[in-house]
């Protein structure tokens, strides 16, 4: 062989890779013979936990995957829901948490990068991205910086590429700081019959290698996110890749026209471990081999060894089987959009992937020994610890004497405060799809040519996920629902996305467990299928795990375009209710964190059948015009929702509002309980609203009435707050903002 | 009106442009690639917002260069009408069919906001729909958008009326505030000496449906319409 002379195959050099003993065992005996160099890279990539989710499999299997409007559930690129009038939105949330730490710009832009790929792959034309982020306190300059980054990168490939971002959540919590949560969420819009798959089918078809160039950047980037940090962080930075927006975008319009023109056969996004995955999973799907020659690989830089241009993770890459005899026309569209499509093999029969460099064989490995990682079921428990944690009892602390400088404590917490500072850097409407931008409960956007649009909404809460995995996922699956119902939309599917530490902890991977319940109790209440996501595990640096981090993400349907709900108050003189039970609790809430430092006690009770009855009550006043306003109770409790409604707006819009009788005030304020939603109703309208709420069987109340410039709180016959909307607002803007200017 | 919508690599305003002369102003449009330098059946050509080539070099260096630009002078020296927004104000300016340059943001980052501006000269055909000190809400997108020249050929803008749009509050009034890119004079969007090329930094396709938040971008195609009566004279709202 003529390229650079390799390692010599030892176990060690296994172990180095990220492969266990037992692993290397299993390759040996699988193969009947020791590796090849090349061919230890193929397996070190795609039985990571990265590409192999072999920690997490046998969890994931518990969640419901299929539903009615499911077209698509997961295995593939992304999944895809059915939303009527011949159309389906494709949709996927991704994590890119490990290179953002070791660099965030060029982490956070190649995390978009990656989720837009997994969506162009499906034939979808991308129309909205949502981004969850997870740092650490934003008074620290480290922290500041990472933000900086992040925030820079994503709006720099996003923004250049041209798909709006729409919406999403920013939440702070020291567990983040040495391993901030990069997860984006991306929608995409394709005819239901025009989904495109990563499928490897009819031998001698060709395949093709279209779009950016190959180099060393990112080798070995899914080992990389399939390991713990260390002080050592910073020399990883070689495995982070780099992004093209722009080729990415040119990229994004020669495959939609390839598929147009019915060329393509199969494609798929060279994402993690590039080409070794694509090369693998595509034949493995369809249960056909491969053979490449690596030399055909356009490249940019010069000796790359057959491990490197099979590992790189260069992006802004496809690996596409074409039908054979079209390739003239194929090459042809790639030229006008000025971008690289090679043959480098073709569709084989038989099972097995042969790679070749410059004709001389470098790996011949079964493709069923690939796909078939290790599956592992690791020993979890409940952490000792958390007992004492839920023990804790918030109302043995003192009542604050002055309540409404609690609230705007709370509402100037970072979490809670507004994120303007960041959306403002994201381009949210290019396509003009957008009808509602960032900073209501849920993004709206339109199908054009139909009737309907879509709602689209992210949440998670590792808070409430640490002191009760169980319920805290379940939780953010309804409050996710939620919000998108307080749009006016039908929840229709979930995308999820698993942040947690170390799965070989037996109390972390007991948090995983837990928490994959939840989601599944959750999703089977609401009839919500998870058509896809994402596992990221090992997000720990120096032994300390971030907390655990399940985001979901949703999207739901409106029929009507124009029956949609934005959660601020619009006029005066409207009667504000409260839909939902009046269960809540301090325990795990923003107020204990922000006012108190404490992150302890229990979460309130969830009932799943109220839950998806109080979401149908929201769509129904929706759907019938009742209500003017609809905001999701959630973080900082009932005041906090309040106060947004009134200050979110296009004009600040007071409200004078009875929380209770009697109890607890700050409870009665800033307690979060599931199942809530704050909706404003024009005086006309209040009998048939009650009227409606009567048929619908849950608990609600009437609060209060909209109007002035104040927001004026009472407990029985005592005002316990009455701030000026000015101060309320100010508190709410600059928050976050004062951290980043 | 027979429009084009011109399509250079990076492009993606390109679509919305698009949607809204076919769908809410139903005028014929086709897409113009950049390597066309055919622009006989057309009347006015758009250069959208986007990245083309990146603007890896320079916002619309590239792309300033490209055979479809090199096209226009000949295009409207036969009458033709050219709109240039976002991507396609700095391409303009690249390709010295505008003067001046747009430079990175004031604040270094890029700015996706709703913004007014106030209509400073209605006598263009863009904006003889409009009343003079009109103030139209349009959103921006863009990290390059301050507005830069030289002291004598912003003299020669003011002294022949060119300064069409600028950045200004609700009620109209042009201040600092109201600048969210650090524009020199608030300045958001300017015509050449004829009249016949506009830039602009906002987005008027974005605001030509009440459903996209306001329909104040509408009133430039209006204009545009209404400049195209039979005898070839403009005629006026």
């Amino acid at each position: 062989m003529t390229h650079a002379v390799e390692p010599k195959v030892t176990l060690d050099l296994a172990r180095g890779l990220g492969l266990t003993a037992d692993e290397y065992d299993r390759i040996i005996e699988r193969l009947g013979r020791e590796p090849s160099y090349t061919e230890l890279g193929l397996f070190s990539a795609l039985w990571s936990e990265h590409c192999a989710y072999k920690h997490s499999k046998v969890f994931l299997r518990r969640l419901p995957q299929t539903g009615r409007r499911v077209l698509q559930g997961p295995g593939e690129n992304a999944g895809a829901i059915d939303i009527g009038d011949g159309w389906a939105v494709v949709f996927k949330i991704e994590s890119h948490n490990h290179p953002s730490f070791i660099e965030p710009f060029q982490g956070a832009a190649t995390g978009v990068g990656g989720i837009l790929r997994d969506i162009f792959t499906m034939g979808a034309r991308p129309i909205a991205l949502l981004d969850s982020l997870r740092f650490g306190d934003p008074a620290d300059p480290r922290t500041r910086r990472l933000i900086d980054g992040v925030v820079s990168g994503i709006s720099w490939y996003g923004n250049c590429f041209g798909c709006p971002t729409v919406g999403g959540e920013i939440a702070f919590a020291p567990e983040y700081a040495g391993n901030p949560l990069v997860n984006v969420m991306c929608v995409g819009l394709v005819r239901a019959d025009r989904i495109f798959r990563a499928r490897a089918e009819g031998v001698g078809n060709p395949v093709f290698y279209v779009g950016n160039k190959t180099g060393r950047d990112g080798i070995h980037g899914a080992t990389m996110a399939s390991a713990t940090f260390d002080e050592h962080a910073e020399e990883r930075r070689p495995t982070v890749q780099v992004g093209d927006p722009f080729t990415e975008k040119l990229l994004l319009e020669a495959c939609l026209e390839a598929m147009a023109s019915g060329v393509v056969v199969g494609i798929q996004d060279m994402g993690a471990a590039g080409l070794a995955c694509c090369t693998s999973e595509m034949p493995a799907r369809s249960g056909m081999g491969m053979a490449v020659e690596l030399s055909s690989v356009p490249q940019r830089e010069e000796g790359m060894t057959p491990y490197e241009l099979l590992l790189s993770e260069s992006q802004e890459r496809m690996l596409i089987v074409a039908a054979r005899g079209q390739e003239a026309a194929l090459q042809q569209i790639f030229a006008k959009w000025e971008l690289d499509a090679v043959s480098i093999g073709q569709v084989t029969d038989g099972g097995d992937l042969v790679v070749r460099h410059r004709g001389d064989q470098v790996a011949h490995v079964p493709i069923e020994a690939l796909a078939e990682a290790p599956m592992y079921e690791k020993p979890y428990a409940a952490p000792a610890w958390l007992r004492e944690r839920q023990a804790f009892d918030p109302l043995s602390l003192p009542e604050p004497s002055d309540l409404g400088a609690a609230l705007l404590d709370v509402l100037a917490s970072p979490t809670i405060a507004s994120k303007q500072w960041a959306f403002r850097q994201y381009d949210q409407q290019v396509g003009i799809n957008t009808l509602v931008l960032p900073g209501s409960d849920a993004a709206v956007l339109r199908v054009k040519g139909t009737r309907r649009a879509i709602a689209v909404s992210t949440d998670g809460n590792g808070r409430q996920v640490f002191l009760d995995p169980r319920r805290g996922a379940a939780l953010a699956v309804c409050e996710a629902a939620r919000n998108v119902s307080c749009a006016g939309g039908q929840p229709l599917g979930v995308t999820d996305c698993m942040n947690f530490g170390s799965p070989e902890r037996p109390d972390i991977l007991w948090q995983f467990a837990e928490a994959i319940e939840g989601i599944a109790e959750a999703c089977r209440a609401l009839e919500l299928p998870v058509v896809g996501g994402n596992v990221s595990l090992y997000n720990e640096t120096s032994g300390a795990a971030i907390l655990p981090t399940p985001v979901i993400g949703v999207v739901g349907l409106l029929e009507d375009a124009g029956q949609l709900a934005t959660q601020w108050f619009k006029g005066a003189g409207e009667r504000i209710a409260l839909l939902g039970p009046d269960a809540v609790s301090l325990g795990g809430s923003e107020y204990l964190w922000a006012r108190h430092g404490r992150l302890a006690g229990t979460l309130a009770a969830l009932d799943l059948e109220t839950e998806r009855r109080v979401q149908a009550a929201v769509r129904a006043a929706i759907g019938s015009g009742l209500v003017t306003a609809a905001h999701d109770c959630a973080e900082g409790g009932l005041a906090v929702a309040l106060a947004e409604s009134c200050i979110t707006g296009r004009e600040p819009m007071g409200c004078d509002v009875t929380l209770g009788a009697e109890g607890r005030r700050d409870q009665a304020l800033f307690g979060e309980g599931p199942s809530r939603v704050v909706v404003a109703v024009e005086a006309s309208r209040q009998r048939e609203f009650e009227a409606l709420m009567a048929e619908s069987a849950i608990p609600w109340r009437w609060l209060g009435t909209t109007g002035g410039d104040r927001l004026r709180l009472r407990m029985g016959s005592t005002t316990i707050v009455d701030l000026g909307l000015d101060s309320v607002e100010h508190a709410w803007r600059n928050g976050f903002e004062h951290h980043m200017a | 009106m027979r429009f084009g919508v011109v399509v250079f690599p990076g492009t993606w305003s390109d679509c919305d442009f698009h949607y809204v002369i076919s769908e809410v102003i139903r005028q014929p449009v086709k897409y113009v690639w950049h390597r066309d330098r055919n622009l006989d059946d057309l009347d006015c050509i758009v250069l959208p917002g986007g990245f083309s080539y990146g603007d890896y070099l320079r916002a619309g260096a590239v792309a300033g260069r490209s055979p479809v630009v090199e096209a226009l002078p000949e295009f409207l020296s036969r009458g033709g009408l050219v709109l240039g927004s976002c991507n396609g104000f700095q391409i303009l300016c690249e390709a010295g069919l505008l003067p001046g340059a747009l430079m990175r943001n004031e604040c270094l980052q890029y700015r996706c906001q709703s913004t007014h501006v106030v209509v400073d000269n209605v006598e263009t055909p863009f904006t003889r729909a409009l009343r003079p000190g009109q103030v139209l809400q349009m959103p921006i997108s863009h990290g390059e958008g301050k507005y830069h020249a030289d002291i004598e050929t912003v003299r020669a803008l003011r002294a022949h009326n060119q300064i069409v749009f600028r950045y200004a509050t609700a009620e109209g009034k042009v201040t600092k505030a109201a600048n969210p890119n650090g524009s020199l004079d608030n300045i958001a969007g300017i015509v050449n000496a004829e009249g016949t090329v506009l830039g602009l930094m906002p987005h008027p396709e974005r605001a030509a449906e009440s459903a996209m938040g306001g329909t104040d971008g509408l009133l430039l195609f209006h204009s545009l319409l209404g400049s195209l009566v039979e005898d070839g004279t403009f005629s006026k709202r």
